[in-house]
């Protein structure tokens, strides 16, 4: 095994580059998950970036390209062409620490999340769950589990907070 | 009033923590790292859960493709009517697996500072000049042997506000996917020799001497292009593991 490249702070100044138009809108017409992202002081952090990649509702996680299609003549993003799931969405948090992403419901029945923030030496990885009966969460120490299942707020609008530190800091995963 | 902190602060405090885990294996910077003010309140305090399952999402991860990324966007000195100002060089490399197996046709993304050390971000207010020849972002897609090539100028060292007088060394941000979504990296390429390695909480982050040598480029004469730019070579390796499905076909 060859050693592994470490990682490295996001930084503050990532938005000029990673973040492209439409990056939370992987469908129309299914589910929206929105939420704000905390730090240990409850504070919104204006400056995270999400990246969310899941399974189409038949559980296919094979993905697919063009998730940022670009136009070949001038360069300009020109949006998902809406005829494949890709599986892979970027949303970077606005000024209120807030995001939203638009999808359809993942047929796994959950979402991965990974958390990038200045001031986060390295990513964090998560998990959006959208039915407390899920057997991983039977794994998860039953105070904590509620930190990764989205709230209902409405018929398929789904609230989901994010907490990198403190009394309600979310379940963070390890792949090994 | 608290004093302002300074250098000297800043250094007792990596020298405190380095200290701590000498002659640790360390591949990945600790999160909780207070040289590094803000990593204070956003790093989580309860150990991570760690997941075994074979059918987990993240061992596979997102596809990129030839529709993701235009021809200009690896060369950063194109991508305006005139040449931007600085240093040109040339970063190339490959991104391999822990195995060594390379990762093709992925997706690598860069961003950096201009040759004065500015973002093209609002809100970095560093008083050095923007260049209008110079955005600062580039993406390529991995070939076949998991190689990449980004044309650019050599980013400028820039002041932050971390503590009194604390600079960044020169550095391009890399994003990278691998063949799982467990494998995804986004970190800093350093090059050879820059005077600031030792102040900077940010490299110092990661607490073994080898590893934050992993995050150094290496100036490559063979690669710098006679009368246009010098050559660096920097090859990324992803760590975490991926689906054996998945490992077939690449
Ligand atoms: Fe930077």
């Amino acid at each position: 095994m060859i050693k592994p490249t470490p990682s490295q702070t996001i930084g503050p100044f990532y938005g000029f580059a990673l973040p492209f138009p439409g990056g939370g809108d992987l469908a129309t017409g299914g589910i929206t998950v929105q939420g704000y992202v905390y730090d240990g002081d409850g504070v919104p952090v204006p400056d995270a970036l999400l990246e969310f990649w899941q399974a189409d509702p038949s559980g296919d996680l094979r993905g697919r390209p063009g998730s940022l299609r670009r136009d070949p003549v001038t360069g300009a993003v020109i949006g998902r062409h809406g005829l494949d799931f890709t599986g892979f969405g970027r949303v970077p948090t606005d000024a209120d620490g807030r995001y939203g992403l638009r999808t359809l419901m993942p047929g796994n029945g959950y979402i991965s999340v990974c958390v990038f923030a200045r001031g986060l030496l390295d990513h964090l990885f998560t998990r959006v769950y959208f039915d407390r009966d899920a057997a991983f969460l039977d794994t998860v120490p039953a105070e904590r589990r509620e930190t990764l299942l989205a709230v209902p707020e409405r018929e398929d609008f789904y609230r989901f907070d994010i907490h990198l530190q403190g009394e309600k800091e979310t379940v963070f995963l390890d792949f090994g | 009033m608290i004093p302002p902190l300074s250098q000297g602060d800043i250094d007792r405090e990596i020298a405190e923590v380095h200290e701590a885990h000498a002659g640790e294996e360390a591949n990945q910077p600790l999160r909780d790292f207070a040289p590094y003010r803000s990593s204070i309140l956003r790093h989580p305090k309860l150990p991570a859960l760690a997941v075994k399952d074979p059918e987990a999402a993240e061992l596979a991860g997102p596809v990129f493709g030839v529709s993701d990324v235009t021809a200009l966007d690896s060369d950063l000195t194109k991508q305006h009517l005139g040449e931007p100002l600085g240093e040109r060089i040339t970063v190339r490399g490959r991104v391999l697996d822990r195995d060594g197996r390379p990762v093709r046709g992925q997706l690598v993304e860069v961003w950096q500072a201009n040759a004065s050390g500015r973002y093209l971000h609002q809100r970095d207010d560093h008083p050095a000049p923007l260049d209008p020849n110079f955005s600062g972002v580039g993406r390529c897609l991995t070939d076949d042997e998991g190689r990449y090539l980004f044309t650019t100028i050599k980013p400028g060292p820039y002041p932050w506000r971390n503590h009194v007088n604390a600079w960044r060394p020169a550095h391009i941000h890399f994003s990278v996917f691998g063949t799982a979504f467990t494998q995804r990296l986004v970190t800093q390429m350093y090059f050879p020799g820059d005077p600031l390695f030792p102040f900077d909480p940010v490299l110092q982050s990661v607490t073994d001497e080898r590893a934050r040598q992993r995050l150094v480029s290496a100036y490559d004469h063979d690669l710098s292009v006679p009368e246009f730019s010098l050559g660096y070579r920097w090859d990324i390796v992803l760590d975490g593991p991926a689906a054996t499905w998945m490992e077939e076909g690449r």
